[in-house]
């Protein structure tokens, strides 16, 4: 009887570290939520969303987020321009043509890629990257978004890469073999029959590594400059919704002021959206089994 | 999808297509670890010079030619230690409970989904839930544990799934053979599962482990320290860790400290090495005894 009574404490306690994950959740909510509330108590909602001004820092501060979103999306675009063709190249050479040596060597390679710390991407960016571009584009600032997106771009192409691949590889073999048939080459079995059938999953693989880039933190911080601007041109220093949370961290900011809310503010924005793409991504995924399962 | 072959050019013409095709996939993947190998030669280039046994064991200093990590490296260690000591039993308890009893109960599911979701939660979010929960609420303060708490709600996803994909290996005679005997489900789980599935477990821990050591981001959102000149003694102690020390230094303009920024790179990468090779150790030796 004992005993009963002490398989079922131990499988409570189980079950409670199991839900301490969706306490994580929650908590991120709940903290984000809380200050979020007080900072919008003090800015109105409107001029937060739609000004194009963010100057918290400064003697008369400027709440308007639209600079640091478009910093974000504009280093993940060309994040995203670098690693969707790249990646998608490199899965369907995994995927159709590599022999199995290659792919056994190549695999582990391309997992260091993903697994190197970002601030070491951040200062490869900086030191070489930059100097680098600036040797073909002389108008190119030491601080831009193009040299932190082409970097982020090489650290996102093992995700797509790989997710891309495992869809590839879960279209069924007579597919691949009809379309040999006809006389299809590789190439054209590739392209034209495997990539569409595999469509949902690799544009779930694309939206994560979106997701991926939105909410990447280092490269940005170091070498995309500190200056929120309101602009398209990654030639000029910006700053993303992430590098704001830095750069406002580095210093010393008391608890329960603006300027400390503003962190959470942004903070929430950041967690929505990169939650609204990795629920579509999940949603693609499940599709995409449910499509050959 | 149709595959419109009565349009396409002669057959020639379509096998140099997938020629050059595979050549343009090939040069892309090359050139992808091409780039890798160029970053690997940067910082060492850059930070070779500055690596030797005094770098390492020296503080931060104002003046980059006396500057060390030494302080860096053992807030690493305490921070790395203390979140290994905190993600791994409520990862694996997680994970036994999902895959033991959970079955597949809408909870259980709800669950999944939602680890499956803070997988890909940015690491940033992560420190501020640290910063909100851990350094204010509870008044842990700017410490290692604070750190570590906050590191471990970041690995623990990744430890609850290889924990999984570990207890999955175990075959089901030997749960079966074990309950014949008439031991009760935990005692099968204690003394059957867990021993078998602990070399899949301590990979998933050390990768989880190595990616942890590797962030920056969380930290500084919990408000560690950029600059100190002494190494914490408690996990109740100011700290700072490699990966913050090398982003002070990159922020600075002078060139001396962008090299002792390349030589913690260095270090940095050597300790992500070791983990790595490690873990695959574990992994091959896992590989052999599960078949």
């Amino acid at each position: 009887m004992s005993s009963r009574r002490a398989e079922r404490f131990i499988e409570s306690l189980l079950f409670l570290c199991a839900l301490l994950s969706v306490g994580t959740t929650a908590g991120i909510i709940i903290v984000l939520a809380i200050e979020t509330f007080a900072f919008f108590r003090e800015v109105p909602i409107a001029e937060f969303l739609t000004g194009t001004e963010w100057t918290p820092l400064f003697a008369n501060p400027r709440f308007g987020v639209l600079p640091l979103m478009l910093g974000t999306a504009l280093v993940s675009a060309i994040a995203m321009a670098v690693a969707v063709p790249a990646g998608l190249m490199s899965a369907i050479y995994l995927s159709e043509y590599a022999p199995d040596g290659v792919r056994r060597a190549v695999k582990p390679a391309l997992e260091i890629l993903a697994g190197v710390p970002t601030v070491v991407y951040g200062y490869f960016a900086l030191t070489f990257v930059t100097p680098l571009l600036q040797q073909w584009l002389p108008g190119l600032s030491g601080f831009n978004a193009l040299s932190p997106g082409i970097v982020m771009g090489l650290m996102i192409l093992p995700l797509v890469s790989s997710l891309s691949e495992d869809a590839m590889q879960a279209v069924p073999r007579g597919l691949r073999e009809g379309a040999y048939a006809l006389g299809a080459t590789r190439m054209q079995t590739s392209v034209q029959v495997v990539v569409p059938a595999a469509f949902s999953g690799i544009t779930a693989a694309v939206i994560l590594a979106a997701s991926r880039a939105v909410g990447e933190t280092m490269i940005v911080a170091i070498a995309a400059g500190q200056q929120p601007r309101f602009t398209l041109s990654f030639f000029v220093p910006i700053e993303t919704m992430t590098a704001y949370i830095v750069q406002v961290s580095l210093g010393d900011t008391p608890q329960g002021t603006l300027e400390y809310r503003t962190i959470f503010a942004v903070g929430m924005l950041l967690f929505l959206s990169t939650f609204a793409l990795n629920l579509a991504s999940t949603w693609l995924r499940a599709r995409f089994r449910e499509e050959y399962n | 999808m149709p595959v419109d072959l009565t349009a396409s050019p002669s057959s020639a013409t379509r096998r140099r297509a997938d020629l050059i095709f595979q050549a343009a996939a090939l040069f892309v993947l090359v050139a992808a670890l091409a780039a890798l190998a160029v970053l690997v030669a940067t910082v060492w280039r850059d930070g070779a010079g500055r690596l030797d046994w005094r770098f390492l064991t020296s503080f931060p200093s104002r003046r980059a030619a006396n500057a060390g990590i030494y302080h860096a490296i053992v807030g690493s260690v305490y921070v790395i230690v203390l979140t290994a000591v905190l993600a791994l039993p409520v990862g694996v308890a997680a994970a036994v409970y999902l895959e033991e009893y959970g079955g597949r109960s809408r909870l259980a599911r709800f669950i999944e989904l939602n680890i499956a979701n803070l997988a890909s939660v940015p690491s940033i979010i992560y420190g501020l839930l640290g910063l909100g929960l851990f350094v204010r609420a509870m008044g842990m303060g700017r410490s290692v544990m604070s750190g570590a708490a906050t590191l471990a709600l970041l690995a623990l996803p990744v430890v609850i799934l290889s924990t999984r994909e570990a207890l999955r290996t175990v075959p089901s005679s030997i749960r079966e053979g074990s309950y014949a005997l008439g031991a009760t489900q935990w005692q099968t789980i204690w003394h059957q599962v867990l021993p078998m599935s602990l070399p899949g477990i301590m990979t998933g821990l050390i990768l989880a482990l190595s990616r942890a050591i590797g962030e920056t981001a969380p930290l500084i959102a919990i408000g560690a320290l950029t600059y100190i000149p002494f190494a914490p003694d408690s996990i109740w102690s100011p700290f700072t860790v490699l990966p913050i020390q090398i982003f002070n230094w990159v922020s600075r303009p002078q060139v001396a400290f962008k090299q002792n920024a390349a030589a913690g790179i260095l270090v940095l990468l050597l300790l992500l090495l070791t983990m790595n090779a490690i873990a695959i150790v574990l992994r091959d030796r896992y590989q052999r005894k599960g078949r």
